[in-house]
């Protein structure tokens, strides 16, 4: 240790406050003058400091868990609340559907009702979309063991896409119902009117062509209509929404946009089928 | 860290300073200055929080400046100073500043601070993490040429101001601890 004199220890201890404030300023200017000093000495202490941190990532982690299961027990409380509420409605429903059910059964007994075979299908995977003749079709990839036929119908998991136009070996191709040559027998379900749902190549197809003295309603259920032989009745098609021009359109519950897989159903109707050739232009060079 | 050499308490004959005795001094000497900088360390960790090393840092080199400043002293404040430029990307020196301000303020109404309650000593390190804040944002904004937005310069003072009592608790009972080592024969 080296041994200083007491004064001038005084004299030292009382000037290194203004020499620790100039070397502040000194420390500024030269982190102006080189500005990439300032990262280089960051990036150092990172380094020296990394160990650390990970050591305490652990523990850090346990006591964010933590929090979160505590802020997730608060809100399991509330949750708990709104699906109580919920299960109750449901019991109702439930309810409601085992007695239609058994009212069903009754008048079915009493009308000598032959019940519908369970149709059966094939779920197929959509390869690509658009191509070929439409503007709103998809290609499935299917195999030569599926009889896939024109005129299948398609559906997703929450409902009617469209129909099967073409039918390669190993691929078919569906018109979805969005597509401007799409046109669609639809029974508005709470009116029970029939109408047509005409594609036009945008993402909600129109209705036309319902009976006088029925108007469709916003937010009524869509479902398709037997109509002509080509579709079983009841699928779910969608909902009504009015366009801001007052037209009544179809929100499909299909997600047309992002198709993965369709079930293709073959419920042998053979009402209209898709004209055998279809006028295809023959691609120009230079296109695919 | 650069520590004065160790001076005994007047009034008593000087013990014969042996390597344990020393050691003892050195650690009591050297707490204050590494305990900061392990509490910047830790309050640098990422975690998903606003970063609240200044916040942190200020309650410590305020009280040891009063109550302790031979260990709190104006070259262990530039290392800190230093250090917390680096953990909050602030540019070089105005840490170091703000620091050195507080301290030689702390410094300044020692005398003052020393004979007061617990509240008042709060109420007074309230303004200065208010005026250290804003010197710490005005320096920010000086030497990067850009005026950064006040709001989280002020929720910085209004958390320092927040840790100080829990600080302060734990700093007291330690330094409490450090003068009875120092006064015991």
């Amino acid at each position: 240790m080296i041994r200083l004199s007491i004064p001038l220890r005084q004299a030292l201890a009382r000037l290194s406050l203004p020499l620790m404030i100039a070397a502040a300023f000194g420390v500024m200017l030269l982190g102006k003058a080189d500005a990439l000093l300032a990262e280089r000495l960051r990036s150092h202490l990172a380094d020296a400091l990394s160990p650390i941190y990970a050591a305490l990532a652990e523990p850090m982690g346990a006591v964010r868990n933590a929090v979160e299961e505590v802020q997730a027990l608060a809100q399991l409380r509330e949750e708990n609340a709104i699906l109580r509420e919920e299960n109750e409605r449901l019991r109702r429903w439930q309810a409601a559907a085992l007695a239609l059910e058994s009212e069903n059964e009754l008048l079915r007994r009493q009308l000598n009702f032959l019940p519908e075979a369970a149709p059966a299908f094939v779920t197929a995977r959509v390869v690509a979309d658009g191509g070929g003749t439409y503007a709103r079709a998809v290609l499935l990839a299917t195999g030569p063991q599926h009889a896939i036929r024109k005129g299948q119908v398609a559906l997703d998991e929450r409902g009617f896409v469209g129909r099967v136009t073409e039918v390669g070996s190993r691929s078919a191709r569906v018109l979805l119902a969005t597509d401007m040559n799409s046109r669609i027998p639809v029974t508005l379900e709470s009116s029970r009117a029939r109408a047509i749902m005409a594609g036009s190549n945008g993402a909600r197809p129109r209705l036309s062509h319902w009976p006088e003295g029925v108007m469709p309603v916003e937010g009524e259920r869509i479902v398709t209509s037997a109509e002509a032989g080509a579709f079983p009745a009841g699928l779910p098609v969608g909902v009504v929404r009015v366009s801001p021009q007052g037209a009544p359109e179809v929100e499909l519950f299909a997600r047309l946009d992002r198709l993965d897989a369709v079930r293709l159903f073959d419920y042998g109707l053979r009402g209209i089928l898709p004209p055998e050739s279809v006028a295809r232009p023959e691609p120009r060079p230079g296109r695919r | 860290m650069v520590s004065p050499p160790f001076r005994p308490p007047q009034g008593r004959p000087a013990p014969a300073p042996g390597l344990l005795r020393r050691l003892d001094a050195f650690a009591r000497l050297a707490f204050p200055g590494f305990s900061t900088g392990f509490l910047m360390v830790l309050a640098a960790a990422p975690v998903s929080l606003p970063s609240p090393v200044f916040a942190a840092t200020l309650p410590c080199v305020f009280f040891w400046s009063v109550f302790r400043p031979a260990a709190m002293s104006p070259p262990v404040i530039f290392a800190l100073g230093l250090l917390l430029d680096l953990l909050t990307l602030a540019p070089l020196g105005a840490g170091v500043l703000v620091l050195l301000g507080v301290h030689g303020a702390a410094l300044r109404f020692r005398r003052f601070l020393v004979r007061q309650s617990f509240l008042m000593v709060w109420l007074v390190f309230c303004a200065t993490a208010l005026l250290a804040a804003a010197l710490f944002w005005a320096l920010q904004a000086l030497l990067a040429l850009r005026v950064a937005p006040f709001g989280p310069a002020l929720h910085a003072a209004m958390l320092s101001a927040g840790l100080y009592p829990a600080i302060a608790l734990v700093l007291a009972r330690v330094h409490e601890a450090m003068r009875q080592a120092e006064t015991a024969p």
